[in-house]
């Protein structure tokens, strides 16, 4: 069962209804509230638009979870700019769908077999990587850290935030291993490929 | 079962390996390894797996001999020499039969020591400069494979594919190369690795060692890291740069300070330079050490610290502007045959203490110090490293700092193991003494 917080702001009945029907469970949440662990963060940008889509960067940052948009096929310029959003539906809501958006963007949970991103493969049942359908060797870590990325492709993640979603234990690295980890990612996706991971000065790292 | 331990099951079954060796490093840094099939991983995960620890040195005396090695899923890397063969490898953590972490295990101490800096909310980053010879066979007089120089892009350079083809390799290890080159004696080379944690960075150097011996092997030649194999050229050091980090900012650097090196750093550089010849014995551990330790072959000899002197004990390298966090001091006493999780441990804990009690900094040494007399270094604090093994084992042994810093067991093990050796080289007639003596007394 994937979990959703659902920006409580929005018109919860049809949302909640959506959802449920595909398959998912919605809760309602304010932004400053991130407590428990939500596979997708649904807001709906039909009315007020600028200040539900503050209300989903808040949530967004929050959580750390994908966020997901509901707009009308007029507003698809509201997200020109804003890379952080993982993805949106439009109205009127298909339940498949909302179904197959939600599940692509919760990414382990059950019925998804693998995330892809171009031509990299991570199969989620077996912890295999390829490129090409060739396998890479990946460490755990490193196969972890690039399963997040991918599942939050667009995102700028600061070393602290990845720190906390992938190793989320005190480590003796200190948040220098995530650009010890960057960095053999790079060099294990090869030249060509290394610009996916993209480092974002003074912030963090951005994939995709 | 945990994650990782899940992870590294599904890889091998996903991936055909067909061997699992788990290796660790006894005391005196050399790489042990127990082969086991996939069928068997389990168990090691679960309960480690037994082996008898009389057979190597330091870890365990006959009555007590059982060890269990555990398996530490994350260093699980498949190899990529004999690929044929699909070999992977586990880094272990060694344990008593009764589950407590054995003291004797260098991966241990480096653990606790690391777990002192991080209970004052450090960690500890290592960056390695390693230099090697490569020598037609390991018998007999060394024979050099070319007369290259330093930086040397000659024909004459024939070792230039096998050090290409440890390159690849380390990178397929998941080891990152920062530069590497021909040194300035014959068949010397340097490969530098880019700076990590010090533990994942002791795993690298065992691996290291073993990828440029592997590689060697396969192109009929023999690769060294012995301290100083000849007479006439330098030996094999170990540059170590070292810092230290509070959550992703380094702690070394502060915007404005003199030589933009913060108080924590100038601490862990005074607690080095006063610890120094106390825990030289570790960084090195061979009677042929102190051979590489001797004038007119760039190493060390002095304890001072200085940003441009290649004579050095401790250089601190000029940081790049808007490169704050590659602010680290150079360690360069250290030879390639050292055990690096107990060198870094003993250089982690004299920096520590240096920052705990803050220990004055002394002055940077900019004149050359060769020319000065022995009262003239006093006056300016500067000590000298101990000149051979058995000094270096009497300062070691005097030292609160090293018994405490290597645990009680690792420390007087290595004291009689290595008293033993010094012993042993005492009874030995040398050429020199033949050719010297004889003919006149």
């Amino acid at each position: 069962m994937i979990t959703v917080a659902v920006s409580s702001a929005a018109d919860l009945q049809e949302l909640t209804e959506a959802l449920m029907l595909a398959g998912a469970l919605a809760t309602p949440v304010e932004a400053g509230d991130a407590d428990g662990e939500w596979g997708v963060a649904l807001v709906d940008l039909r009315s007020e638009p600028l200040q539900q889509l503050r209300e989903a960067r808040r949530i967004s940052e929050d959580i750390g979870c994908p966020v997901m948009v509901v707009i009308t096929s007029t507003q698809t310029t509201l997200l020109e700019h804003e890379r952080w959003i993982a993805d949106f539906i439009n109205e009127p809501i298909d339940t498949l769908e909302l179904r197959l958006r939600v599940s692509r963007l919760a990414g382990h949970e059950e019925g998804i077999q693998s995330v892809e991103y171009k031509s990299l493969e991570l199969n989620l049942a077996t912890y295999q990587a390829t490129i090409d359908a060739k396998p890479i060797d990946l460490t755990y870590m490193e196969y972890e850290l690039l399963r997040y990325f991918i599942e939050h492709q667009g995102r700028v993640w600061s070393r602290e935030q990845l720190l906390q979603k992938v190793w989320g234990y005190d480590y003796f690295g200190g948040a220098r291993t995530v650009d010890v980890h960057v960095r053999r990612l790079r060099s294990k996706l090869g030249e060509e490929r290394a610009s996916w991971i993209t480092t974002v000065r003074s912030v963090g790292y951005r994939f995709g | 079962m945990d994650k990782q331990a899940e992870y590294v099951l599904r890889t091998v079954e996903e991936r055909g390996i067909r061997f699992v060796r788990l290796w660790f490093t006894d005391v005196q840094g050399f790489l042990k390894s127990v082969s086991i099939s996939p069928a068997e991983l389990e168990t090691a995960f679960d309960e480690g797996m037994t082996f008898d620890g009389s057979a190597i040195d330091g870890y365990a005396r006959v009555q007590e001999a059982d060890m269990l090695a555990v398996p530490d899923p994350a260093s699980f890397q498949i190899l990529p020499w004999r690929p044929e063969q699909q070999v992977a490898r586990m880094f272990c953590d060694i344990v008593t039969p009764d589950g407590e972490p054995f003291e004797g295990d260098p991966r241990y101490v480096l653990r606790r020591n690391l777990q002192r800096a991080a209970d004052l909310g450090f960690s500890f980053y290592v960056g390695p400069e390693l230099e090697y010879f490569y020598f037609k066979s390991s018998k007999g007089k060394p024979k050099v494979l070319d007369q290259g120089g330093y930086f040397d892009l000659t024909p004459l350079d024939v070792a230039q594919e096998y050090r290409r083809t440890t390159i690849n390799a380390l990178e397929q290890l998941g080891i990152p190369v920062e530069y590497s080159h021909h040194e300035v004696a014959p068949s010397q080379h340097e490969i530098d690795l880019r700076y990590t944690d010090a533990l994942t960075m002791a795993d690298n150097v065992m691996t290291f060692r073993l990828a440029v011996k592997e590689v060697a092997i396969e192109h009929g030649i023999y690769a060294t890291f012995m301290p100083k194999p000849l007479e006439a050229h330098d030996g094999s050091g170990f540059h170590m740069h070292l810092s230290l980090f509070e959550g992703d900012r380094n702690a070394f650097y502060e915007a404005g300070a003199d030589n933009g090196l913060s108080k924590v750093a100038e601490g862990f550089i005074a607690g080095i330079l006063k610890h120094a010849p106390e825990l030289t014995a570790i960084t090195n551990q061979w009677v042929n050490s102190y051979k590489r330790l001797v004038k007119g072959f760039e190493a060390p000899i002095y304890t001072f610290w200085a940003r441009n002197n290649q004579s050095a004990l401790i250089r601190v390298p000029t940081v790049k502007r808007g490169k704050a966090s590659s602010t680290r001091i150079e360690y360069r006493a250290p030879d390639s045959a050292c055990n690096p999780y107990l060198a870094f441990s003993v250089l982690l804990a004299a920096g520590l203490a240096g920052i705990e009690n803050n220990y004055e900094l002394p002055a940077e040494v900019s004149n050359n110090i060769f020319e000065m007399t022995t009262a003239e270094r006093k006056a300016l604090g500067v000590g000298r490293l101990p000149a051979t093994l058995d000094h270096a084992l009497d300062a070691m042994e005097a030292s609160e700092l090293m018994a405490d810093a290597l645990g009680e067991h690792m420390f007087s093990w290595f004291l009689r193991n290595k008293r033993k050796e010094w012993d042993k080289f005492q009874n030995h007639v040398s050429e020199f003494e033949l050719e010297r003596y004889l003919p006149i007394l």
